[in-house]
């Protein structure tokens, strides 16, 4: 789970890593009321949404008095935010970060991820900041240095001093380095974070070591223990089909294309969308009904898989392994029956009373074309949305 | 011979008495599995599926002289029943369990440093050894005893895998799942080891998938160490980056983890990937072709 910039600001804060003072701001006004309670003449309007980029996008920019806040909080709330992140529709904008200047002295670069190969949290930190971490490891990865902690006694100073020697913050500011870096590690392991990744972080003019910007992310796995966290959750962020999905338990992404996909288990539903683009189409979605796919979970997902306007066709596949096929093929009927469908829909049955269930849909009078293998099925699919 | 289970497993069954693991319980005795015990904190002197059930794990082993475990118990206690079993020196758990934090995992597999349990999963579908033992979720049906060993990341797509061997008269010598979690028990490398030191595996199928980069340094792996062939299918050529693919550990980020990069190093190191996975029997065919032993995989 995503928050957004100035909610994760308010977490560091809550664990006393240093960032900027400001507020969040819904309105023009709000921002100007924002930055009027500011003690900076300068401040920094900032545009809220869940992508990275925005500095470039024109989702930044610095007020130099309150006359200015206003200019681009009218320019910048509601416009649809381009960023390379947010694919080219863009994201409307509809929170404000009104947050104070600061005179930056150098930018730096902190991040802590999960490291797959150690099985370990890291931490990562460069003093090329300001660039996206991925360049600079293409570049100059010898830039890079990193902490791997061990979990039961967590990061060490000497760790965190070692990577603010390494990334040369001054002398004068280690102690202040060290702090930020121990309280970014409390956060995430106390908060379940997935990433927590601060990009800028600064030194500035009045000594301060502080982040200028923050992204954290979340395991959604953690969530249920994460309450406060999950109320951060930002709807408007989310595609609607992905949050209906989410409702049902089931697993859903939305993707470009026009072929509708429903299958059991993430690495079929992944290897059916490779098969279509394979024999030349492309898939509209991901789709994992899961393990226990019942007559309810299937309607549920033809009604998000049609909701999308762009698909001309469904494609079903699925292994019935402890699943039994009769039973998947008859929440097939049912669903479609209730749906009413009017598309394509070629139906893959493989596993356990297979037999009964082709039957099944070729008794339904539904038109439902069942394949044998997943390879004819995806090619049936394809010919039938051209 | 055959990899981690085998006739002789003796396993005990940890939440034993949630409605999955009832479920599976009953499967996995259909299937001959020695199911000699289960664990239910409370449940302890109660009976079922005519399983005595204990208290610990401890208490388990004790009595009953289970070596393995299977651990349904839900995501938020899973990490802490892992260790449990491991405290209690099993020599294998398999743990079912999906969507435990990944901090929790962290944890357990440093907790495992030093001790003689092998974890396998979470988040998978489990282990089986055709017609001796299966500890798991997998349709049991669908396997045949032979000589080919899979290991995968995957679920569903193992037994398409297993599928199309078995309709092939491939037969299977065992079937790891290793999990879809970012961080797991027992990864390839550990698997593709045991496959290459037993003696009844003739050839190996490995069925990755996008994000982190254990299918290459698994490929590495068989170039430097193995000399039985191995085919592979790599799922998620077509997955967005930054997008989680339903498993944890399906994520593309930072240009990290795509299928193609995956596919080039498997090839670079002399494995074969299946195209499409409808053609991950076929593939593995031919290999055992190039390499004269089709005729021995061949079961019947």
């Amino acid at each position: 789970m995503n928050i957004h910039e100035y909610q994760g600001k308010e977490i560091l804060r809550s664990y006393g890593v240093a960032v900027p003072s400001g507020t969040v701001a819904f309105t023009v006004d709000e921002a100007v009321e924002a930055a009027k309670g500011l003690s900076t003449d300068v401040s920094v309007v900032k545009a809220q949404i869940h992508a990275g980029g925005r500095g470039k996008a024109g989702g930044v920019k610095v007020a130099k008095n309150i006359d200015e806040v206003r200019t681009y909080a009218e320019e910048i709330l509601g416009k649809q935010l381009v960023t390379h992140q947010t694919g080219p529709q863009g994201k409307e904008v509809k929170r404000l970060l009104i947050e104070e200047g600061c005179d930056i002295q150098k930018e730096y670069y902190v991040g802590i991820v999960l490291d797959r190969v150690t099985s370990r949290v890291t931490m990562m930190a460069s003093e090329e900041g300001g660039t996206e971490i991925e360049e600079v490891a293409a570049e100059t990865p010898e830039k890079i240095f990193k902490e791997v902690i061990d979990p039961v006694t967590g990061l060490m100073p000497y760790q965190a001093r070692r990577l603010a020697f390494n990334i040369n913050i001054p002398d004068e500011l280690l102690g202040k380095a060290v702090k930020f870096m121990m309280g970014l590690y409390q956060v995430f392991v106390e908060k379940d974070c997935s990433i927590a990744e601060i990009n800028p972080l600064v030194t500035t003019g009045d000594g301060q070591v502080m982040a200028l910007d923050a992204k954290l992310n979340f395991d959604d796995n953690a969530l249920y223990r994460q309450k406060d966290v999950f109320e951060l959750r930002d709807l408007d962020e989310e595609d609607p089909k992905e949050i209906e999905a989410s409702q049902y338990d089931l697993s859903y992404i939305a993707l470009d294309g026009n072929i509708g996909c429903m299958v059991n288990g993430a690495g079929l539903a992944m290897a059916t969308m490779d098969t279509i683009k394979h024999y030349g189409g492309d898939p509209a979605n991901f789709l994992d009904v899961g393990g226990g796919a019942t007559t309810e979970k299937v309607t549920e997902a033809f009604k998000i898989i049609l909701s999308d306007n762009s698909v001309k066709g469904i494609l079903v596949n699925i292994f019935g392994g402890i699943m039994k096929c009769d039973v998947i093929a008859e929440g097939v009927v049912a669903a479609t029956k209730e749906v009413g469908l009017e598309i394509p829909l070629v139906v893959r049955l493989e596993g356990t009373n297979v037999e009964q269930g082709k039957k099944i849909l070729d008794e339904s009078g539904l038109n439902i074309v069942a394949s044998e293998s997943m390879a004819e099925a995806a090619q049936k699919i394809v010919e039938l949305v051209k | 011979m055959s990899v981690y289970i085998n006739k002789d497993t003796k396993v005990i069954v940890q939440g034993i008495t949630g409605a999955t693991a009832l479920f599976h319980t009953k499967q996995m005795l259909e299937y001959g599995t020695q199911i000699v015990g289960g664990v239910t904190p409370k449940k302890g002197g109660t009976e079922v599926e005519g399983v005595p059930v204990f208290n610990t794990v401890e208490e388990a082993v004790e009595e009953t002289g289970a070596t393995a475990s299977v651990v349904y118990v839900p995501a938020a206690f899973a990490a802490d029943a892992i260790m449990e079993a491991v405290d209690a020196e099993l020599d294998l758990v398999i743990c079912i369990t999906e969507h435990i934090p990944v901090i929790d995992m962290v944890k357990v597999k440093r907790y495992m440093e030093g001790k003689k349990t092998r974890l396998v999963g979470p988040n998978c579908p489990g282990v089986i050894t055709p017609e001796e033992c299966k500890i798991g979720i997998m349709p049991g049906y669908i396997h045949k005893k032979g000589h080919i060993g899979v290991v995968s990341r995957s679920g569903t797509l193992t037994y398409e895998a297993v599928h199309q061997l078995s309709e092939a008269g491939i037969g299977q010598s065992t079937a790891v799942g290793i999990g879809g979690d970012p961080v797991n028990g027992t990864d390839f490398i550990d698997v593709l080891q045991a496959f290459q030191d037993d003696p009844d595996t003739y050839g190996v199928i490995m069925i990755g998938e996008i994000g982190g980069t254990a299918e290459e340094e698994a490929a590495q792996f068989v170039k430097d160490n193995m000399d039985k062939p191995v085919v592979g299918f790599i799922g998620g050529r077509t997955a967005p980056p930054g997008k989680r693919m339903g498993h944890a550990g399906a994520i593309i980020s930072g240009g990290k983890g795509t299928a193609e990069e995956k596919i080039k190093v498997m090839n670079e190191c002399g494995i074969q990937v299946a195209e499409t996975p409808a053609v991950m029997g076929e593939t593995l065919i031919n290999v055992l072709k190039e390499n004269n032993i089709y005729d021995k995989c061949k079961t019947h």
